[in-house]
């Protein structure tokens, strides 16, 4: 009776999560933010499953980098319609804290100089901080030296700008490998890329995609928002959606966004004026 | 026990409230007291010397608002109270357990040095340094023994630059202080700590202690001052503490205002540089009630250096001032000055920092900082940079901030998954610390840095 009360358990168990896995991870409904006042967002859609890859392209002042603000909580934004569902709970009514604990990670555009606050003591801080909300003991100093050397290499940092205030100094480049080798740590189930290929060289932007690419896997969902083709070259979307004035307004594969390279956002803005004429 | 008070509950009816006579009433009581020191202690340098800041004090009265010096903070209610203030007399309800209380973490290898209600208590004194490198005698005894030129010489100096009714009252009973001489050439490995402990368990009670240090030629030394006030009562301390560093000399003072809410102050240190020298000073002020640091380092001769710190943690309703001055005589002199605030609740906070270039005072390099947080609506916090500058060829630089946390370090932060409070306490941490790592004695370093996480941790409650 128990053995097989047990089976019937773990079957559920796996059967759930399959279905978890098959539901969306984030869905944001007809989400609309103001900043000061001024409308941004107008009504955003959007659907993202576990293991995908979306990537979030638009022109300047389209709102891409809003969006991101209000995903991860930034408090001078005020969502003034519509809803965002992470795992199942409503993350609008979570502190950035939570909503981070929760499992999603914003990678900022513009990483945030902090001195005096080291490097490492700030990631052992977050993270200890995570697993406290899920009820695990902090990490001791051991296994997390372990794990840092772990990511580490993983992400191709030079561990001597660990030692230092949070990006302090750091160049671009530096900066945004800092970004994923946070993410590394804190390993989220969702990831936002806010234009982390902007101010990058080649070799940079190599590293730092290659480094996305290693924390890929099926159970997590990365969001890539930018301007240009070449992130999406290393990373490979599985879809591509256009926003423009605050809504999605084209939805695609990676090939709408070698469209979008080569013909400029423009042709979308045709396609929608002639819709409107029509 | 006699209890003197400086303004008697009693008389309150008669003077009906009217400033100018109630600050009569005070003078005539001081009168008292003064006459019966003169008296006791008549020796002729010790006396004219009181006298001089008596008559002064005489003039000026204790300090108001209209005195542009004073004019965010004020000490004239806290005279509103009787005081019981001890004139030579050192019998106290203080005992060698009251002192284990105030000392401070490296006590283990410092010379202690113990005030009672601003006297000097030999008895419950630690001297571990020998006396061929170091001498600590009562100022009386310096000033009538082998040490009389120095004392004449030299005690007093700061009358010329500080000159309002508070300092002069500490003159005018200058006696029990302390003299301290560091002997030419020796390096004192033993820091001195400075005790300074007010008996307010059954009176409010009035502390002025007085000390003057002499750093001989290429001698070295770290110089602690700590304040704890013993009861419940209300305490005041008003202190001048002279500090003069000989050529090649090199002078550590800290002051650590850790003391309960009952206890006001105002103190003065004056450090007058008369060889080229190296001085360094940091203050921190954690806790108290109306406190005001005086800070001066008189740069006499050329070439000499001097870096001053400062912080502020404030919560509450205390309320810190710290006045600085530096004062360039003399050419090629640097100065750097980093004086760091943050006010909770209702505390506030005041930095004035003056610079002075005097016309020989040519390649003067003098720098000022003064950040400041304010992290209620109630705290407030007045900043003034005072440079004034007669010589043309000089770097001299002064910046002062007041704002709120870092909103966007703050954001960053959270997005890791880091609590707002823990967040902000991280912040303040990294904003303390530039402050905090100049106490160059190590266990009292890592005894500010304790407070001040636990402070923080405590979400500055």
């Amino acid at each position: 009776m128990t053995q097989s009360g047990r089976g019937w358990d773990e079957a559920l168990q796996n059967h759930l999560l399959n279905f978890i896995i098959k539901m969306n991870m984030l869905s944001i409904k007809n989400l609309h933010a103001s900043v000061e006042g001024k409308q941004i967002l107008k009504g955003i859609n959007l659907d993202v499953r576990a293991g995908e890859v979306h990537a979030i392209m638009g022109p300047n002042g389209s709102g891409k980098s809003t969006l991101a603000s209000v995903l991860a909580g930034r408090e001078e934004y005020e969502v003034t319609e519509g809803s965002v569902d992470f795992l199942g709970k409503d993350i609008l009514e979570l502190s950035p804290e939570d909503r981070a604990r929760e499992g999603l990670f914003l990678a900022f555009q513009y990483p945030v100089e902090i001195p005096g606050v080291s490097t490492t003591n700030f990631i052992k801080t977050a993270l200890n901080e995570k697993r406290k909300y899920h009820g695990q003991e902090p990490l001791d100093a051991a296994s997390f030296m372990k794990l840092m050397k772990e990511k580490i290499n993983l992400v191709e940092i030079n561990k001597s700008l660990l030692t230092r205030s949070i990006n302090e100094g750091f160049s671009g480049g530096e900066k945004k490998k800092n970004e994923i080798f946070q993410m590394a740590m804190l390993e989220p189930v969702l990831t936002i890329l806010d234009e982390t290929d902007s101010g990058l060289d080649i070799d940079a932007l190599r590293i730092v995609a290659s480094g996305v690419n290693k924390l890929r896997n099926e159970n997590r969902a990365i969001i890539v928002i930018t301007h240009y083709q070449r992130l999406l070259d290393y990373l490979q979307p599985d879809f591509v959606h256009v926003l423009l004035n605050g809504k999605i307004v084209k939805n695609g594969t990676k090939e709408l966004a070698l469209e979008l390279e080569e013909k400029g956002y423009d042709f979308i803005k045709d396609e929608l004026s002639m819709a409107e004429a029509m | 026990m006699s209890i003197p008070c400086l303004y008697d509950a009693g008389r309150q009816g008669v003077i009906s409230g009217k400033q100018k006579k109630m600050e009569k009433i005070n003078t005539e009581y001081f009168g008292e007291k003064f006459n019966q020191l003169q008296l006791e202690d008549a020796d002729n340098f010790m006396s004219s010397i009181r006298k001089e800041g008596f008559n002064s004090f005489n003039k000026k009265g204790l300090p108001t608002r209209r005195n542009e010096e004073w004019k965010y903070t004020g000490i004239g209610d806290l005279f509103k109270k009787e005081y019981s203030f001890t004139g030579n007399k050192t019998d106290t309800g203080i005992s060698k357990h009251h002192v284990d209380e105030i000392r401070l973490p490296g006590y283990e290898n410092a010379n202690e040095l113990v005030f009672i209600n601003g006297k000097y208590a030999a008895a419950l004194s630690t001297i571990r340094t020998s006396k061929e490198q170091l001498i600590v005698l009562s100022l009386e005894e310096a000033a009538n023994g082998i040490y009389k030129d120095f004392v004449n010489a030299h005690l007093g100096k700061s009358g010329l630059y500080i000159q309002d009714g508070i300092h002069a009252l500490n003159t005018s009973f200058i006696y029990g202080g302390v003299f301290i001489y560091i002997v030419k050439g020796q390096i004192i490995e033993n820091p001195i700590y400075l005790y300074h402990l007010s008996d307010a368990q059954q009176n409010h009670i009035l502390s002025q202690p007085r000390s003057l240090v002499y750093i001989d030629k290429s001698a070295k030394v770290q110089l602690v001052e700590t304040y704890k006030t013993i009861g419940s009562m209300d305490s005041f301390t008003n202190e001048v503490f002279e500090i003069v560093v000989n050529e090649n000399a090199i002078v550590e003072y800290y002051k650590f205002q850790n003391d309960s809410v009952n206890a006001s102050q105002v103190g003065t240190t004056h450090i007058r540089q008369i060889g080229k020298s190296y001085a360094h000073t940091a203050t921190v002020s954690l806790n108290g009630g109306i406190i005001r640091n005086n800070t001066n380092i008189i740069m006499e001769v050329a070439g000499n250096e001097a870096h001053m710190y400062g912080l502020y943690l404030l919560k509450g309703n205390t309320h810190v001032d710290n006045h600085t001055l530096v004062d360039n005589t003399m050419p090629n002199c640097f100065s750097n000055e980093l004086y760091k605030g943050v006010m909770d609740e209702k505390s506030t906070g005041v930095f004035s920092g003056k610079i002075f270039v005097r016309p020989d005072a040519q390649k003067t390099n003098a720098y000022q900082t003064n950040n400041n947080i304010l992290l209620s609506d109630d705290a407030s916090v007045n900043t003034k940079p005072q440079l004034e500058i007669f010589a043309d060829d000089v770097k001299c630089s002064h910046g002062c901030t007041v704002g709120r946390l870092d909103e966007e370090a703050l954001f960053y932060l959270r997005t890791r998954g880091i609590s707002k409070e823990h967040a902000q306490a991280m912040l303040l941490e990294a904003f303390a610390a530039s402050v905090v790592e100049q106490v160059k004695i190590e266990p009292l370093r890592k005894y500010a840095e304790q407070l001040i996480a636990d402070r923080l941790s405590n979400g500055m409650n």
